[in-house]
């Protein structure tokens, strides 16, 4: 490509169309620049590598969820899976499993908790917003039945230790969690943009009988998307046991509206068929750092919840009304 | 994807990337201002508390913030809502800000281990208040004295009660130090006596919970006599259980918040057993004052509790 061809292209890449498609990651960087004047802790390499750890547990389950949201459903259960799969995963290492039997069991273990919401959806024909509802309730009360209320420690097994090196480790003086959370979009990004599958949600997600007349087997697809969902909830699950090194039965509460808000952010349409997983992270970050911010400007915990519904719904009245 | 697809998708990431570590390179004079900012700073104590929906919590918080003021300190509070992941975020927040000694209350005593050890990672001595931490290292805890104050509910329902009767035992969040602490007192005190604790059944410090909790056990046991809760919001909660129920019960509540007082006087709860909630909070700033003059300071400081009866309140 010679030099006038790049040019161009590199200047069609700012044009406005592009810069009003991009609006989350201006604003983005509009939102660093002013907390960093406001708050000068905020721009230390401390502080920043705060914000991507503490926002690793939403980015991944917001993943899960942005493949969900795609295929113009909802998943509401995605804290309750947290809690009880990160409560199972405490449990196998009081029984000294090892690492890798853990890990493996408890993702297992969220993708079939996943796949229950998914086959409520699919094969029930419940809307996904009951549905789910209905598991992230149940699925609580099972935690709360079998933690008995009380947290559960993950603390003093073989492997404890191994395993506590998931959420509070570090690897070249980066946090741990931050290599899972890069993995998983990586892998998202593939799995979306490059395989079947990813092709699959978003046809589902543009227009679900068209697919399903198309003889795309939609049920399967469904299945899928909610057992993935079920899954990066699990992984989320065991980085928050990691770090508190014991499973609350009270964990994940809420956290589906932090991972739905990011995706929404980051330009996913609810009505589904819409969207980039890039997208997502971009939202990820917005939350992360608004939450960073809000604790560093000690703003109060009452007023944080209203900051943060603002931020939100303006950045979705922004993306309606630019979309129409 | 075309090289048209790419540019465009991985531009504005790009420029992202590329803005923040240029911002990030100026931080090299952020972070010479962060040092002036810190010697600023150098008066500013941190509290991270469990939950302000608590107005046991709010008095600690209060008190905290009066002391701190009178002793010339700065005071950052934050709330964890109940969540221990909350609270290690907020504690992680805090090292990055520059406050020379972390209160801390923790949400849960095992999880707010790890919590203390990032704390203690940053150099940053911790005090904890009310409720202890299982994990890292505490310059002192200062609590009031739980074990006593339990000891001292159960010898009053001995007393009223005569000797002889069941009783209920509410218990708060399970695993905290306050729950495990004022049980054990009342249950040490009671061993001998002829009152029976005949169900003793966590209701999380919360007054609905107890309500409905407190419903259940006296459908179970319709022959108590007295209810001891471990909170004055759990003892409030039992209190409109028993006049759903019209039972005669004397309710020995713990803490002495405001309503719980309200509620001694009006005659609804037979007595409260009184921690100073903004004592505790005081004597922790205090104490925060003290380690960071470099003074020795005892492992656990009591601050002392006073039973609250109907014949106390009344002129």
């Amino acid at each position: 490509m010679n030099q006038a061809q790049t040019t161009r292209k590199l200047t069609a890449a700012f044009s406005r169309e592009n810069l009003l498609e991009y609006k989350s990651v201006i604003a983005l960087l509009v939102f660093m620049v002013v907390v960093s004047f406001i708050s000068p802790s905020f721009f230390s390499v401390d502080n920043l590598l705060n914000i991507l750890r503490q926002s690793s547990v939403n980015a991944i389950i917001a993943v899960g969820m942005t493949f969900v949201i795609l295929t113009s459903g909802i998943d509401l259960s995605v804290g309750s899976v947290l809690a009880l799969t990160g409560a199972l995963a405490a449990t196998m290492l009081g029984l000294n499993q090892s690492l890798l039997v853990v890990v493996a069991l408890t993702l297992a273990a969220g993708a079939v908790l996943g796949c229950i919401s998914g086959w409520i959806i699919a094969k029930g024909r419940v809307q996904p917003f009951i549905a789910t509802l209905a598991t992230m309730t149940l699925l609580r009360g099972a935690t709360m039945v079998y933690t008995d209320g009380r947290p559960i420690s993950a603390f003093g097994g073989a492997y404890s230790s191994a395993f506590s090196t998931i959420g509070t480790g570090y690897f070249l003086g980066i946090p741990v969690p931050v290599y899972i959370m890069a993995l998983v979009f990586a892998l998202a990004w593939y799995v979306l943009n490059h395989t079947r599958l990813g092709r699959y949600v978003y046809a589902l997600g543009g227009n679900e009988s068209a697919t399903r007349l198309s003889g795309i087997n939609v049920d399967r697809i469904k299945l899928a998307v909610y057992g993935i969902s079920g899954a990066l909830s699990a992984l989320a699950g065991i980085i928050v046991t990691s770090r508190l090194a014991s499973a609350q039965p009270t964990a994940g509460t809420s956290y589906e509206l932090d991972a739905i808000a990011a995706v929404v952010l980051g330009g996913t349409s609810l009505t589904g068929g819409k969207g980039r997983i890039m997208g997502t992270l971009v939202g990820v970050l917005i939350i992360g750092i608004l939450n960073n911010a809000l604790n560093l400007l000690n703003v109060s915990s009452y007023y944080q919840l209203i900051a943060k519904a603002l931020v939100i719904l303006l950045a979705v009245l922004v993306d309606t009304r630019s979309s129409k | 994807m075309s090289i048209a697809k790419k540019t465009r998708f991985f531009a504005p990431v790009l420029t992202a990337m590329a803005a923040a570590f240029m911002l990030s390179a100026c931080s090299d004079s952020a972070e010479k201002q962060s040092t002036e900012m810190m010697v600023e700073k150098e008066n500013t104590l941190a509290l991270v508390v469990s939950t302000l929906n608590n107005p046991f919590f709010v008095d600690l918080k209060e008190g905290a913030e009066q002391k701190a003021q009178e002793l010339g300190y700065q005071l950052v509070v934050l709330d964890s809502q109940n969540d221990s992941a909350r609270e290690m975020t907020n504690i992680e927040d805090l090292t990055v800000q520059g406050v020379q000694l972390i209160l801390l209350n923790p949400a849960d005593s095992d999880a707010a281990g790890n919590s203390v050890l990032i704390a203690n990672e940053a150099g940053i001595p911790v005090v904890t208040l009310d409720r202890g931490a299982n994990g890292g290292q505490i310059a002192s805890h200062v609590a009031s004295n739980n074990v006593a104050g339990g000891a001292m509910a159960a010898e009053l329902i001995i007393d009223l009660l005569n000797n002889e009767g069941q009783v209920i035992q509410l218990e708060g969040v399970p695993g905290t130090s306050a729950a495990r602490e004022r049980g054990v007192g009342f249950e040490t005190a009671l061993e001998g006596s002829n009152i029976e604790i005949v169900a003793s059944q966590p209701a999380d410090f919360d007054r609905t919970k107890a309500l409905n909790v407190t419903e259940n056990l006296l459908q179970a046991n319709p022959d108590v006599k007295a209810i001891f809760a471990q909170n004055d919001e759990m003892a409030l909660g039992a209190i409109k259980a028993v006049d759903a129920a019209q039972k005669d019960i004397i309710v020995v509540g713990f803490d002495g918040t405001a309503e719980g007082i309200n509620a001694v006087q009006t005659g609804e709860m037979t007595a409260t057993v009184a921690q100073q909630a903004a004592a505790v909070g005081a004597m922790g700033v205090e104490v925060a004052d003290q380690v960071l003059k470099g003074m020795e300071v005892e492992e656990f400081t009591p601050v002392e509790l006073q039973l609250i009866q109907i014949e106390t309140v009344q002129p």
